[in-house]
């Protein structure tokens, strides 16, 4: 896979901060499941985290080191895997590999077993469900072959990375792997790919901002 | 620091663990306060990440990084567990077990404290108005948009002000070679 579309390093280093809005954090999230490339960049980035830990003045604890629950953990000490790291099952089946790992616990292994809701002629979504009350929105969208989005804008950023087939627009060609980084205020009415169609993970702010007045009063009933 | 991780890891070395509490929990604790937890939900989870440090020792090894770095790693995992609420949607590559190490890059293959001293100073001499942004992300946990409305700035002037801090330490990183 050669992935040229790589998301913004303002929002890498959010994610290595730690602070990244959940939807968007798992786009980033899988994009990094796929790209070595930006990894190395987290992993430089995550070493900020570590000398401002470092730095910070101590705040005395008022108890002591926990040795009783130290004891009482060892029977199943060796139980769980390593904290430090997030794991999903491993993927099987024909589209074995194609939904990125950190994905595979919310929407399953295979994009044509996803429950996809149908919203205009060629083009179904499936929401990702996100804890309560946090804030922006993930959604699974399919575009069938050579099937134009509507253009639209956006009132917060967007963040959208291609799971199959490919898109173009006015900003190039994003294939597999790929994310597009939209800010606030960019529109763009995407063409998906002739043959495959497209299937991407998008993360958004703020409701997308149709240009067309049918695309619009259509909107809350598409739930986009 | 690291020996005396593995002397937890290989004995149970309960002298050496309570090192590595004396050291930690104080910096973990005021971390979790700095990232919105009231003084008693940040000792409890300085105390548990404690405890995660104490029951997988084993799991450490060099090639993680620096024992600061793992311990900073669980709680920072903790937090986003408990304080945000949010799934862990963060993992840390680094820390993926099941993957093999990818290549490191060329800075990498520099001692981590070299690295973690050259990091030190490029924070310490950034211009005030990106040395605040990088805080507040890091060390208070906030988004971009957070930050923005925080400090009453667009969103892009607070990304472009993340990326210029980035690209010093990368430039300096670079300079290492």
């Amino acid at each position: 896979m050669t992935i040229s579309h790589h998301p913004d390093i303002a929002n890498l280093m959010c994610c290595a901060a730690g602070s990244q809005p959940e939807a968007f954090a798992a786009v980033i999230a899988s994009h990094l499941s796929l790209c070595k490339t930006c990894c190395c960049e987290v992993r430089r980035m995550q070493q900020i985290g570590v000398a401002l830990f470092d730095k910070l003045e101590p705040v005395g604890m008022s108890g002591p080191a926990p040795v009783v629950a130290m004891r009482a953990g060892e029977a199943d000490a060796d139980a769980k895997g390593d904290p430090s790291s997030v794991s999903a099952p491993a993927p099987c089946g024909q589209n074995a590999g194609e939904v990125p790992r950190p994905l595979v616990p919310l929407i399953g292994a295979d994009l044509d077993q996803v429950a996809w809701r149908w919203v205009a002629p060629g083009i179904w979504i499936f929401p990702v469900p996100l804890s309560k009350g946090c804030c922006g929105e993930l959604r699974l969208i399919k575009v069938a072959p050579g099937k134009t989005m509507p253009e639209h804008g956006h009132a917060g950023q967007e963040l959208t990375l291609i799971l199959r087939g490919s898109y173009t627009d006015a900003f190039g060609t994003y294939r597999v792997g790929d994310v597009a980084d939209l800010d606030e205020g960019v529109a763009h009415g995407p063409v998906a790919c002739p043959e495959k169609g497209c299937i991407c993970l998008m993360a958004t702010e703020g409701k997308l901002i149709f240009k067309s007045p049918v695309a619009r009063l259509l909107q809350p009933l598409l739930g986009l | 620091m690291a020996d005396l991780l593995q002397r937890v890891a290989a004995n149970g070395d309960v002298e050496a663990f309570r090192a590595l509490f004396q050291s930690y929990a104080p910096r973990v604790k005021s971390y979790m306060m700095r990232q919105g937890a009231d003084p008693r939900t940040a000792e409890e989870l300085a105390q548990e990440t404690l405890l995660t440090v104490w029951r997988k020792a084993a799991l450490y090894s060099d090639d993680k990084g620096s024992a600061t770095t793992w311990i900073f790693t669980i709680a920072r995992n903790l937090r986003i567990d408990r304080l945000r609420k949010e799934v862990a949607w963060q993992p840390l590559p680094e820390n993926n077990d099941e993957e093999p190490s990818p290549e490191p890059t060329p800075d990498e293959e520099l001692s981590e404290r070299e690295r973690s001293e050259k990091v030190r100073s490029v924070l310490a001499e950034l211009p005030a108005d990106q040395s605040e942004v990088v805080t507040l992300a890091y060390v208070e946990g906030l988004s971009h948009s957070e930050i923005a409305q925080r400090l009453g700035l667009p969103l892009g002037t607070v990304k472009s002000r993340m990326r210029l801090a980035y690209q010093k330490i990368r430039d300096a990183l670079e300079d290492l070679r």
